[in-house]
């Protein structure tokens, strides 16, 4: 049997098996009824015991989003979602909101353990090693609500507030009502819009002037709940000179039907911050029919206010039956600097369109983006990217890489980029290429010793490279493995 | 027992035959050449034997210390002790020499129930081997074949047949793109894995490499199978005469 036949079998053997994350915790839940209206939107700000202008701001965007439909312009088929047959709010029954950690249920902290997130702070410290490697603060958040914040103490003494955006709300209302809903505008899309109204929680970070952020900080999501949509909000802002290192992770059990994920991020970086936020995105891809997994529709984006900010993402994506995500940067202030790189994969049914835009407006900005998106099964893989430089964005320029890896041939990979250059002084590059793992490669890696799926971890990690280097050091590693995982199968 | 036995193989690509009842049994410890001209099949049975999975078998056995080679994974014909050195080595980008040299080492111990090597170890390994293949600390750092001139990529692979330690080597087409100090420095490297346990099977079309690595036995090899058999005063007797004789044979 021609390998490439093989490719094809074992890519169609694919089970959920191999989903690793895919448990489920027993755990009550306290919902909100089934269906949206005004009064989903009133019983999720009240039960987080939200003032009066948080909830004026929630109903402004239901009332907007009502009168807005899905866009429909991504390369991806999307079965029809019935709104009204979702959860909209979804808590563990005895987790009220954050708290300490010996209050936390130990159902949930063996959840996440299983996961491989130590939230018990001895066991962070435990894993670092004394060349200094950087602790991590983690916020978890289960299904809607957050539940346990590490490290929070000594956070606290350097000035950086990191906790639960519902907290936040209501201990920082000055600092929310400034930034939130400032870079994703509550009218901005569908899923954007959708998010203001009912988002549930997410994380909330402020790094004050000056200040470095003394560990990297992290926030871990899971969706357990059946036919629960997860609307996190997560809102960064770093402050004149601040820097802060962000990574978030995300699981979900397996299920047949498809959960709806609709997260909001905005990043703010005030003159001379800068932001590096890292996403390693592992949700449930659905079984070997295509049925199930997380409608993963993302609203991503970041605020060069500043004069000399820079917003940096890197993103591995492995999971989602559908990614729809533009993790973008304005660049607003003089002298800005965005970056996006960003690893795809792609494999059984999956379908992934993705990428970024790059908004020059500022004069002397720059932006660069790396991209590599990998297709494997019959999925489709599509890099849709905007750079733009408006009229007073002298100078601006950016560098645009986007490679694309082919296994196996019933997979398709689509390359769609947009370059609007208003001021003549704009220089922008495009790159892109599209190459197959060649059998001829696997065959020389194969006689070398290395199994098929080595040879294919082998051959795509050394294409996702340039992209791997940028994640914070302690994450490569996972992000190593996950990208094997995910391809495990795609090769006979 | 011979180390490699191959009987009446057939094999066939693309619906065409090419291998049409091949035979061939090398022991342990003898360096066999097989010379032949173009077309006659000679790269295809390095192939089969190493398990490159467009050559579809139609017939014959080829067993390694008495084991079916053919029913084996490519990886796993590499973890019994078989190493294939490429005429044209495969450029795989990203992936540094290094890396690659050792995923393959300790991909090999580890299916041939060894520990896998501490990195210093690796390390005294590879810089001893590297430095009898005249091979700079600095090629290894590239990705693997990425830019390579013609003799680094043969350097190259038999720095990995040294590493791997196999005990049946196929090179095929090694002279191929290599000048005459190229070629010193590959055959050197080749003559210093001799060993009594070891077997070697050199493909070459000309008799020149064959003048630094000195055979025990010559095979001359046309449409497919093994038309005549001698000692290294073969090989020279074809430099001469070319393989006209040959091309009607068999």
């Amino acid at each position: 049997m021609p390998a490439v036949q093989e490719t094809v079998d074992r890519v169609k053997s694919i089970d959920v098996d191999q989903y690793k994350y895919g448990f489920e915790t027993k755990i009550e839940s306290d919902r909100a009824p089934k269906g949206l209206d005004e009064s989903t939107v009133r019983f999720i700000s009240a039960k987080k015991g939200e003032p009066e202008w948080m909830l004026e701001w929630r109903l402004e965007a239901f009332r907007r989003w009502k009168t807005m439909s899905e866009p429909n312009w991504a390369r991806v088929k999307v079965n029809p979602i019935d709104y009204q047959d979702l959860y909209y709010y979804s808590a563990p029954k005895t987790t009220a909101g954050p708290k300490s950690l010996a209050e936390v249920d130990p159902e949930l902290l063996k959840t996440y353990a299983k996961l491989g997130i130590s939230l018990h702070e001895q066991e962070i410290l435990a894993g670092v090693d004394p060349a200094g490697r950087t602790k991590v603060a983690v916020d978890a958040v289960f299904d809607s609500v957050s539940v346990v914040t590490t490290f929070q103490e000594e956070l606290k003494k350097a000035g950086v507030i990191f906790g639960s955006i519902s907290e936040a709300i209501k201990n920082h209302p000055e600092l929310v009502k400034k930034y939130l809903g400032s870079v994703v505008p509550v009218t901005d899309n569908f899923f954007a819009t959708l998010n203001s109204a009912v988002f549930s929680d997410g994380s909330f970070v402020y790094i004050p002037k000056g200040v470095r952020c003394p560990m990297e900080l992290s926030t871990y999501f899971r969706i357990n709940e059946r036919n629960t949509g997860q609307f996190e909000r997560t809102l960064i802002i770093a402050d004149e000179g601040a820097y802060v290192s962000y990574l978030e992770g995300c699981t979900a059990p397996m299920r047949d039907e498809n959960q709806l994920h609709a997260a909001v991020v905005e990043l703010v970086a005030l003159e001379g911050a800068e932001i590096k936020y890292s996403t390693v995105q592992n949700w449930y891809p659905g079984d070997a029919q295509g049925k199930g997994g997380i409608y993963n529709f993302v609203t991503k984006r970041g605020d060069c206010r500043g004069n000399n900010s820079k917003i940096s993402w890197t993103q591995v994506e492995t999971g989602s039956a559908i990614t729809w995500k533009y993790p973008s940067c304005i660049l607003r202030g003089d002298n800005s600097q965005g970056e996006f790189y960003s690893i795809a994969i792609s494999n059984g049914h999956q379908q992934v369109d993705s990428g970024t835009k790059m908004i020059h407006l500022g004069k002397n900005t720059s932006s660069r983006i790396i991209s590599k998106g990998i297709a494997a099964g019959v999925s489709q893989n599509t890099y849709r990217g905007l750079v733009s430089a408006h009229r007073k964005a002298t100078n601006a320029r950016n560098f645009t890489n986007c490679d694309s890896l082919l296994i196996g041939d019933k997979c398709g990979a689509h390359t769609t980029p947009y370059i609007e250059a208003k001021n003549s002084s704009a220089v922008f590059e495009h790159e892109a290429t599209t190459s197959k793992i060649s059998e001829d490669m696997l065959f020389y890696c194969r006689s070398r010793g290395l199994s098929g799926e080595e040879a294919v971890a082998l051959v795509v990690n050394g294409f996702v490279k340039d992209v791997l280097q940028h994640l914070p050091m302690e994450f490569a590693v996972e992000a190593q493995k996950l990208i094997a995982i995910s391809l495990e199968g795609s090769v006979g | 027992m011979a180390l490699l036995e191959v009987k009446n193989l057939q094999a066939r690509v693309e619906e065409k035959d090419i291998l049409r009842g091949l035979n061939l049994t090398v022991n342990p410890g003898e360096v066999h050449a097989i010379m032949g001209p173009n077309g006659s099949g000679k790269s295809t049975l390095s192939y089969v034997l190493a398990g490159k999975s467009d050559y579809e078998v139609t017939g014959g056995s080829a067993t390694l210390e008495g084991e079916d080679l053919l029913e084996l994974e490519p990886d796993e014909r590499a973890a019994r002790g078989l190493f294939l050195a490429f005429q044209y080595p495969i450029e795989i980008p990203g992936v540094a020499s290094m890396t690659f040299l050792r995923t393959a080492v300790n991909a090999v111990r580890k299916k041939r129930g060894d520990e896998e090597l501490s990195t210093p170890d690796f390390l005294r390994l590879v810089r001893e081997k590297a430095k009898e293949l005249n091979i700079d600390q600095n090629m290894l750092k590239r990705p693997v074949n990425v830019g390579f001139s013609g003799g680094e990529k043969k350097r190259n692979e038999i720095l990995q047949m040294a590493m791997l330690e196999p005990k049946m080597c196929v090179l095929d087409e090694t002279d191929s793109g290599l000048d005459i100090d190229a070629l010193k420095i590959v055959a050197d490297g080749v003559n210093r894995l001799r060993a009594k346990n070891r077997g070697f099977l050199v493909i070459t079309h000309y008799q020149r490499l064959l003048d630094h690595i000195v055979p025990d036995v010559v095979h001359v090899m046309a449409k497919g199978k093994i038309v005549r058999t001698g000692g290294p005063e073969l090989a020279h007797e074809l430099e001469a005469k070319g393989y006209a004789a040959y091309d009607n044979a068999a």
